[in-house]
């Protein structure tokens, strides 16, 4: 390989990772120049060790949720057929739709104490008081492991089945010709051919568990980012949150670790492009029902009950829906859009840049590019505040002093200033999904198309882009959804009178007018089901052209 | 294609900074709200049918003093309200509030609801009161915010976390009056008595009440109001009594929601106009009516609801004081474990 291309390469990496950096490192600055002071010893003696095993705690659980739900699912209605398949092949992306935080405060009206589950029970058992029987606490650490598990497992189903779908159908035959039972040929080949894909979404899945804030603080669960809102933004002290906010980084450097480690041992690649899958298994009787079960069951907590529960409340309440309900739509329409082009492009030169090798400086760069999405919305609302301020305070300043021009603020509070925060937020998110697409494919092709004359930019043309297709359609609308329901950085950062559908939803369910909430969560819920279903239709789509006719 | 995806993108971030840059045009005055937009509107709406002066908003339950900060002299808001006293003197203590005075507002607002410079003003006022059940807590049973840390109230207190800035200010007020140790005591004896662990918002509170999860919560007094007005929360409002506690003792603790107009303020003249309007007697009924807070504009009568809970004593204590104690409360909450629940 020339060294220009890969010098280009390492510099646009380097770049990258700087824009992604500054935030972080306005951060870690505010955190590092403060020093430990008195609030810190009193942060350790008292709650800071528990926001650490609640996060961990958390993590394990979500992880384990969306791994299991999210394998097994993916593999049956990928490799089997049965009543219902074909509509669970699409309906298990829909949670995806919902954000967490609306599905946590339906299942709390559900569940709690006051629902209509509990005041059932005490009518048939005549029980009176709480003293009297015991009921899960939905507003616990498990409520939120639970309603996580359900929000976040399509990540992990999307990239499973994308993997089960690309595997050959050659291999799947001569295992199962060599005597391997389905379950056997599952665990010692498909799985491990897929488990790159799916590291990345249980990956992507504890990221979105460790910055949540929308149902940790409906539950009350002290986490590290629950504790680095009210610590920073509610009591006002920057350096004690800023130093919680570097102990979440620290967290999640060893998830990337983790992660890339595990993805490093699995280094598998395809060995034929036909992509032809195996014929799927029909299955009968109980192991059909099974199979239903298994799959339905997430669809059915995860999508119909809330969106017909939403349905409801929202039918219910009389309000009038404001005369500029089609405005916030529209915006927020346009700004996923807009965001996720952004995200997708970038990322896309990230992963590409990547697989035309790297400096050392910028493989590490690499890696510091796809921190971004752990860091809790409102910390990094305030990392690209600090940075952008400092520039409109120099570049303002010196127009003022120079030309006597009042330029007011040039990039905070702007939409730019939004873009650039889900840019740094969501990168992850495509560059991830690109990278695995792309180590899917064979280096031995990039060097036949460079040996037959084509340069790299040529080769990501001709050859690696038709065949990421899908990863792009994929990474995009992952992006599209997030932005959609991305909440606390929108809700810092919005300019003047900017209101999205996320945040009239936030504002209105976390004062727990539900009714109110239910109209525009609904609202939010369809604009995120249509890059759902079409994400669904698009891997469909690829199966049927796969399967043998 | 790429080339023509980033063009795009160019040319959208480009339209993105010139639509969005703030309007500085004479007749517009720019708001942060810590407040609902729900509530503020109906505010904002009368004073530019009244004035003609646009008022934009952003709205955010945390973070716009951060953002404040960050701006700096090029920030475009003019005025931060507030609803707690806490962040009002925060906006002070950072150095963005502007010293603004008229006789308008020194006649509005009595001396004890305005800071003495005009770096903050209050506008309404809230008391924090316990919420009793009709059915189960006789008339007389709690008549101090001392009584709930009592062993007979095992298993039949609800409140939201003790960290919320509502609950740090009545534990500030509690310090401010019996010092740190006695408050101590008192947030262990309410956390062994609570019902479930803390959670919610102070509706909540009162619908577990009518549901029989508690017997008596925390709650600020316009959450009676509003329930009252929704048709599917009467019945938790109707099932509960308020006390006003402490009559004898120094009186309710009560935390007020209010304004700062900022030194940075590119509209100060609008700014001043909007403060001035907000504390005159249109804008003070429309919050004793519509929100059920108290009015701070003396004569403007509280809403007939409202009033009907009767005239209480309130704590007379400086509330900037207890404002300046919130740190240690959140300390008290923190190393009782508070939030874990009984």
């Amino acid at each position: 390989m020339t060294a220009a291309p890969r010098r280009i390469a390492s510099a646009a990496t380097l770049a990258v990772a700087a824009l992604v950096a500054l935030p972080i490192l306005s951060v870690a600055w505010t955190a590092l120049s403060a020093g430990l002071g008195p609030q810190w010893v009193h942060l350790w003696a008292t709650v800071l060790p528990d926001y650490v095993i609640n996060t961990l705690l958390l993590s394990v659980w979500v992880s384990l949720g969306v791994a299991v739900i999210g394998v097994s699912t993916a593999w049956l209605v990928t490799m089997c057929r049965f009543p219902g398949s074909a509509l669970l092949r699409w309906a298990l992306v829909l949670p995806l739709a919902l954000p967490a935080y609306v599905v946590a405060f339906l299942y709390t009206d559900l569940l709690e104490y006051a629902g209509p589950v509990q005041a059932a029970l005490r009518d048939a058992f005549e029980w009176r008081t709480r003293r009297d029987y015991w009921f899960p606490e939905i507003r616990s650490l498990g409520g939120a492991a639970f309603v996580m598990s359900m929000a976040f497992y399509p990540y992990v189903f999307l990239l499973a089945r994308s993997a089960f779908l690309e595997q050959s159908h050659d291999a799947w035959e001569v295992s199962r010709t060599l005597g391997d039972s389905p379950l056997r040929a599952f665990r010692r080949l498909a799985l491990p051919l897929a488990w790159p894909s799916v590291v990345v979404g249980i990956a992507l899945a504890v990221m979105e568990t460790v910055s949540d804030y929308g149902v940790v603080s409906f539950f009350s669960v002290p986490t590290l980012t629950n504790g680095l809102f009210n610590v920073w933004l509610v009591m006002g002290d920057r350096a004690a949150g800023a130093q919680i906010a570097l102990l979440l980084l620290l967290f999640v450097m060893a998830l990337v670790m983790v992660e890339r480690r595990a993805r490093a041992r699995r280094a598998y690649f395809a060995l034929s492009t036909r992509s032809r899958s195996a014929a799927p298994v029909t299955l009968r009787g109980w192991q059909a029902a099974a199979a239903l079960a298994v799959c339905a069951v997430p669809v059915l907590l995860g999508f119909v009950w809330p969106v017909w529960r939403l349905a409801g409340l929202a039918v219910g309440y009389d309000g009038a829906a404001g005369p500029d309900f089609a405005a916030v739509v529209a915006r927020s329409l346009g700004l996923a859009g807009a965001a996720a082009a952004l995200t997708l492009v970038v990322g896309l030169g990230l992963a590409y840049a990547a697989r035309l090798g790297l400096s050392r400086p910028a493989r590490f760069a690499a890696r510091i590019a796809s921190f971004g999405y752990a860091l809790p919305g409102a910390v990094l609302a305030i990392g690209v505040m600090i940075p952008f301020g400092a520039f409109d305070r120099v570049v303002g300043g010196t127009l003022r002093d120079q030309w006597g021009i009042t330029t007011g603020l040039l990039l905070s509070g702007t939409v730019f200033a939004l873009l650039s925060a889900y840019l740094v937020r969501f990168l992850t998110l495509s560059h991830g999904t690109l990278e695995a697409g792309l180590q899917r494919i064979r280096p031995s092709l990039d060097m036949a198309a460079r040996t037959l004359g084509r340069g790299p930019a040529a080769t990501l043309g001709r050859i690696h882009l038709p065949l990421l297709r899908g990863a792009l359609v994929t990474a995009g609308l992952l992006v599209f959804v997030d932005v959609l329901k991305e909440l606390p950085a929108t809700l810092v950062l919005r300019p003047f009178d900017f209101e999205t559908l996320a945040t009239s939803v936030y504002t209105l369910a976390s004062d727990e007018r539900y009714g109110e909430a239910a109209a525009p969560a609904l609202v939010l819920t369809l604009a995120g089901l249509i890059p759902a279903v079409l994400l669904s239709g698009l891997l469909g789509r690829r199966a049927g052209a796969a399967e043998p006719s | 294609m790429i080339h023509g995806r980033i063009l795009k993108l160019a040319a959208m971030a480009a339209v993105g900074v010139a639509i969005s840059l703030p309007a500085m045009a004479a007749g517009e005055v720019n708001v942060y709200s810590y407040r609902q937009p729900e509530l503020i509107k109906p505010l904002f709406d009368a004073f530019t049918n009244q004035t003609g002066v646009k008022v934009n908003m952003v709205y955010a339950q945390a973070g716009l003093l951060e953002r404040l900060k960050a701006e700096g002299a090029n920030s475009p808001a003019d005025m931060v309200l507030s609803s707690d006293m806490s962040r009002l003197l925060e906006v002070q203590e950072a150095g963005l509030a502007a010293s603004v005075t008229s006789p308008a507002l020194t006649a509005n607002i009595p001396a004890q609801y305005r800071d003495p410079a005009g770096h903050w003003y209050g506008l309404t006022m809230r008391a924090r009161v316990v919420y009793a059940s009709k059915e189960r807590v006789p008339a007389g049973k709690v008549v101090s915010y001392l009584d709930l840390a009592r062993p007979e109230w095992k298993g039949r207190i609800c409140t939201r976390p003790g960290d919320h800035p509502y609950n740090l200010g009545l534990i500030a007020g509690l310090i401010h009056r019996h010092g740190a140790d006695k408050t101590r005591a008192w947030l262990l004896g309410v956390k062994a008595n609570l019902a479930q662990k803390p959670q919610g918002n102070d509706r909540s509170q009162v619908k577990g009440i009518n549901e029989g999860l508690c017997d008596v919560s925390l709650g600020n007094t316009y959450y009676m109001g509003r329930m009252l007005a929704d048709p599917k929360e009467k019945a938790w409002a109707d099932s509960v009594y308020l006390v006003f506690p402490d009559q004898k003792a120094g009186g309710t603790h009560v935390n007020v929601s209010g304004a700062n107009v900022l030194k940075a303020a590119p509209n100060p003249a609008n700014a001043l106009k909007l403060l001035e309007f907000l504390s005159g007697a249109e804008a003070q009924k429309i919050y004793a009516e519509v929100n059920s807070e108290y009015p701070v504009k003396p004569g403007v009568p509280a809403s007939a609801v409202v009033a009907g809970w009767g005239a209480f004593e309130a704590d007379t204590a400086s509330l900037a004081e207890i404002a300046g104690l919130q740190g240690e409360a959140l300390r008290l909450v923190n190393e009782t474990r508070f939030n874990d629940g009984p």
